[in-house]
């Protein structure tokens, strides 16, 4: 088999494509904040989505709201690759509402810091050492994860479905996207990072590509930490590890790289929060079986128990802004953000007991 | 045979995990049906010396491990 290599060359054979996909994801992080998007967030699917919510009144933030193609590119990249590759599969039916309330969980812990685990890798490569500290939350949080995953949680199995199905979600997402270059129809900021986009045919195609490689590739940021905990497997996480390199040198040559914990663009320096946010995302994240991003290509690929997710995500998103528990530069929302993050950490472990099944 | 159909990432090569080490088996055929299984499974199969045989049967596959 292709794994019995060893040495470089069998390394290279082995993870060339996450590799690359993660050199390309990063590097696409960065051309899209030289053509307008913010700055440490060329790609973050949370803030996206986040804004995508906004565009679409769920939440009235007026810094936050614009219909960004990145995420419509991501599932239709993922889509059309996976069709190609006889991939594409409707499939559903895997505790369907637990997923919903994980992919808010995930996006209300993701707004507290900032960032999805993609944006914290983009961060980390921008100098910002706040997304340092969540990422040790985000460790912290999949090690938890991974317990309940060793003694036999599970979401239990899904089934096939019918194409429509699975085609629902990205038609939906195409529709919507053209509805939003209608001007006036969708909420649009006027200032704040949700006023800072690429043009929309860039940041479109560019996404398709970056999906494509996504789905061929598997790269997850959540993946890559659990495999390491569970079998000691370092392939995703080279993905994980090439981003961070990439923008670092796209950042370098941009003049963009900035080290520090103070003045992080779109960042806070509260430390405490930043690592409990990221905490939740983790944590969340194993027990969904990937990261924001990953859901992304899932339900590319047909899988409507993670377009359910995505749903989940955009509902997080309004509860955050609505409630002022999403954080801004200035610091924390002025909501009750510790409690709702103690809330979503009890609701995590009784998900993580009530569906374990210990097995012998 | 361990049928991992349906079961999302990483529960398909945890299943394989779990039996391996219960029992050791010097064979062990997994059904799954998704190709991130199948390179899930196969790389954990390659980190347990077990060579990987994989049939596509109508978009599902059958992984035949052997030691």
């Amino acid at each position: 088999m292709e794994n019995e290599k060893k040495g470089f060359a069998g390394f290279v054979k082995r993870n060339w494509l996450v590799i690359l996909t993660g050199l390309i994801v990063g590097a696409a992080a960065v051309i899209l904040t030289a053509l307008g998007n913010p700055k440490n967030m060329g790609f973050c699917i949370a803030c996206f989505e986040r804004d995508i919510a906004g565009s679409l009144k769920f939440h009235t933030a007026g810094v936050v709201q614009y219909f960004r193609p990145e995420i419509v590119g991501l599932v239709l990249g993922s889509m059309i690759i996976s069709m190609i590759k006889k991939e594409w599969k409707p499939q559903g039916g895997s505790s369907p509402f637990t997923r919903f309330m994980l992919g808010m969980l995930v996006m209300i812990g993701a707004l507290v810091f900032l960032g999805c685990p993609l944006r914290m890798v983009i961060r980390i490569g921008g100098g910002d050492v706040n997304a340092l500290v969540g990422l040790l939350g985000f460790i912290v949080g999949i090690v938890i994860g991974t317990f309940p995953l060793r003694f036999g949680f599970t979401l239990n199995r899904a089934y096939k479905q019918s194409p429509l199905e699975g085609l629902f979600f990205p038609i939906l997402l195409v529709i919507l996207f053209v509805l939003s270059l209608i001007p006036e129809l969708f909420a649009k900021s006027t200032e704040g990072p949700g006023s800072q986009h690429a043009p929309w045919c860039a940041a479109l195609l560019i996404a398709i590509v970056v999906g494509a490689l996504c789905q061929r590739s598997r790269l997850c940021m959540a993946g890559g930490v659990r495999d390491v905990v569970l079998f000691k497997d370092f392939h995703l996480i080279y993905g994980f590890l090439a981003i961070i390199v990439a923008v670092l040198i796209g950042n370098l040559i941009t003049h963009n790289f900035k080290f520090g914990l103070a003045d992080q663009p779109i960042a806070h320096t509260d430390g405490i929060f930043n690592f409990l946010g990221m905490v939740l995302v983790g944590w969340g994240s194993v027990l969904l079986g990937g990261c924001p991003l990953r859901q992304l290509i899932l339900a590319g690929e047909g899988n409507s128990d993670s377009a359910i997710t995505v749903f989940g995500f955009i509902a997080g998103a309004a509860v955050s802004h609505n409630f002022s528990l999403a954080s801004s530069v200035k610091g924390i929302g002025a909501g009750p953000v510790l409690w709702v993050l103690i809330s979503g950490f009890v609701i995590l472990a009784a998900l993580s007991v009530f569906n374990t099944k210990r097995r012998a | 045979m361990i049928d991992a159909r349906g079961f999302s990432c990483p529960m398909p090569v945890l299943m394989v995990q779990r039996e391996v080490k219960k029992s050791n088996p010097a064979t062990l055929e997994v059904l799954v049906d998704n190709m991130t299984a199948v390179g899930n499974i196969t790389r954990f199969a390659a980190s347990q010396h077990y060579a990987v045989k994989v049939d596509e049967i109508d978009g599902e596959y059958k992984m035949t491990l052997t030691k």
